[in-house]
């Protein structure tokens, strides 16, 4: 019989005691700190080298990114391309149910168990989404976020490889993220799969939203400007840091 | 009118038990208008708030309407940029892009901008809009924040987790009209100051030419 439950014994113990570990540390972090203060500017002194970075990465798009996100744009249907987004989507859910866990959001942490379980069952092993029909939404969370509701601050802007926008707390969250692959503690076994469904969901997501990411990149006066504004307003509205009055452009008052 | 009642209160005074008695009724007439205007003054902010969200249905409305229009492309920024006239502040919004260089700029200067600043803008954000196409905006809240107003609506697309897009709303140009669009935190008044910005500096600060180019995009 117990053969028959994904993980064994030994395993879902450990499993456990390390929940317990984790939800201590939080407890002890998150009452001692509390979520850092809002930003509202824009801190970027090491904007020479990420223009650098956002050159390559302009490179990296033009040929390799957006020629194969146009075609697997083409020839994949509507729904087939859904379906890859919804099962990368599903394996980041149990790294979201760790961070949760850090963040003392115990009811986003029961959410998105909830939502892994109906997705990985029901959903055919996350390739569809029957939980968001069920009114189970989850939020999307991370590492970046974790540190921010302990009480680190932002830090500077910065520009990653690969990985886009980014600033110095939330490219620690993204190391922390991917280094924990919280995937691995449920399925030993699922090698790579985590990062490969990501490429995957990354090539779909490029392919969908074409028109505006060129926009974006290619179509502003200074696309390095802008997708920093952009990464930097809508992470902040992510981490419900509400913009503090001064903040809010009043045009009336300039 | 209560600067009538107390001349009529002076004309009277000579009788004393008459005046007396003015004078009362002039007080309790002050009074009745004072409480009038106090309860008045709460409604009347609430009111407020009921224009704004008023004006951003309508606004959502005819924009719904343009999405499902199933118009050529071109034709439904013609409709944005009717939406953008009548619901927007518009020569605010410009001004404000253009940042400092508004202040140097002449007024011939500015009403050439902020013409060609209108159009840019429709067909900027009506690509943005026509991706609604199929989908929804409907308004949820509305409220005061410091001298202005926020709407809060949700856009339900097809296929896609439904998001948060908010209009600020003011009457200082004398009108009700929104200034700002925040799209998930993202907020136009931020985005087109620095894009604007940045085509000026291309065009070595010369405004001339940046309306040239905004004629042209």
């Amino acid at each position: 019989m117990r053969s028959l439950h994904p993980l064994d014994y030994a395993a879902r113990r450990s499993l456990g005691r390390k929940f317990a570990v984790l939800g201590t540390v939080a407890l002890l972090f998150v009452t001692a700190c509390g979520p850092a203060p809002g930003n509202s500017g824009i801190s970027d002194p090491h904007e020479a080298q990420n223009r650098a970075v956002h050159k390559l990465n302009l490179a990296l798009d033009k040929n390799v990114l957006r020629p194969v996100a146009r075609g697997a744009n083409k020839a994949l249907p509507h729904p087939v391309e859904q379906g890859i987004v919804n099962f990368a989507d599903n394996l980041e859910l149990p790294g979201r149910v760790v961070n949760n866990v850090l963040q003392l959001r115990l009811g986003k942490a029961v959410e998105n168990t909830l939502r892994f379980a109906i997705n990985s069952t029901i959903g055919i092993g996350g390739l569809f989404d029957p939980a968001t029909q069920a009114g189970v939404n989850g939020k999307p969370t991370d590492f970046g976020e974790t540190l921010h509701l302990w009480g680190v601050s932002e830090g500077n802007y910065i520009e990653l490889p690969f990985f886009g926008p980014s600033t110095d707390r939330d490219a620690v969250g993204k190391v922390v993220d991917m280094a924990m692959d919280p995937l691995k503690l449920i399925f030993p076994n699922s090698g790579n799969m985590s990062l490969i469904a990501k490429i995957g969901a990354k090539i779909a997501d490029r392919g969908r939203y074409s028109e505006t990411v060129d926009s974006i990149l290619y179509d502003s006066a200074d696309g390095y400007a802008q997708a920093r504004l952009l990464y930097l307003q809508n992470r902040r509205f992510e981490l419900g840091q509400v913009p503090s009055d001064e903040s809010f452009e009043d045009p009336y008052a300039q | 009118m209560p600067s009538e009642l107390k001349n009529r209160d002076m004309k009277t005074s000579d009788k004393r038990p008459d005046s007396l008695v003015l004078t009362r009724r002039a007080f309790g007439a002050g009074l009745a208008a004072g409480t009038g205007f106090l309860a008045f003054a709460l409604p009347v902010r609430a009111l407020t708030v009921d224009q704004a969200r008023a004006l951003i249905d309508k606004a959502v409305a005819e924009v719904n309407s343009i999405i499902s229009s199933g118009k050529s492309e071109q034709a439904m920024f013609g409709d944005f940029e009717r939406v953008f006239i009548n619901y927007a502040d518009v020569p605010t919004i410009a001004r404000s892009a253009l940042g400092v260089a508004a202040k140097s700029a002449s007024a011939g200067q500015m009403s050439a901008f902020t013409t060609a600043f209108q159009g840019y803008i429709s067909r900027k954000y009506g690509r943005r809009f026509r991706e609604f196409i199929g989908g929804k905006i409907e308004v949820t809240d509305a409220h005061p924040i410091k001298s202005y107003y926020e709407v809060v609506s949700v856009a339900h697309l097809q296929g896609e987790a439904p998001f948060d897009l908010r209009w600020h709303v003011s009457d200082k140009s004398g009108r009700q009209l929104f200034f700002n669009i925040i799209i998930e935190g993202i907020n136009m008044l931020a985005s087109e100051r620095t894009e604007i910005g940045a085509m000026l500096d291309a065009q070595g600060g010369d405004v001339d030419k940046l309306i040239a180019q905004l004629q042209k995009i």
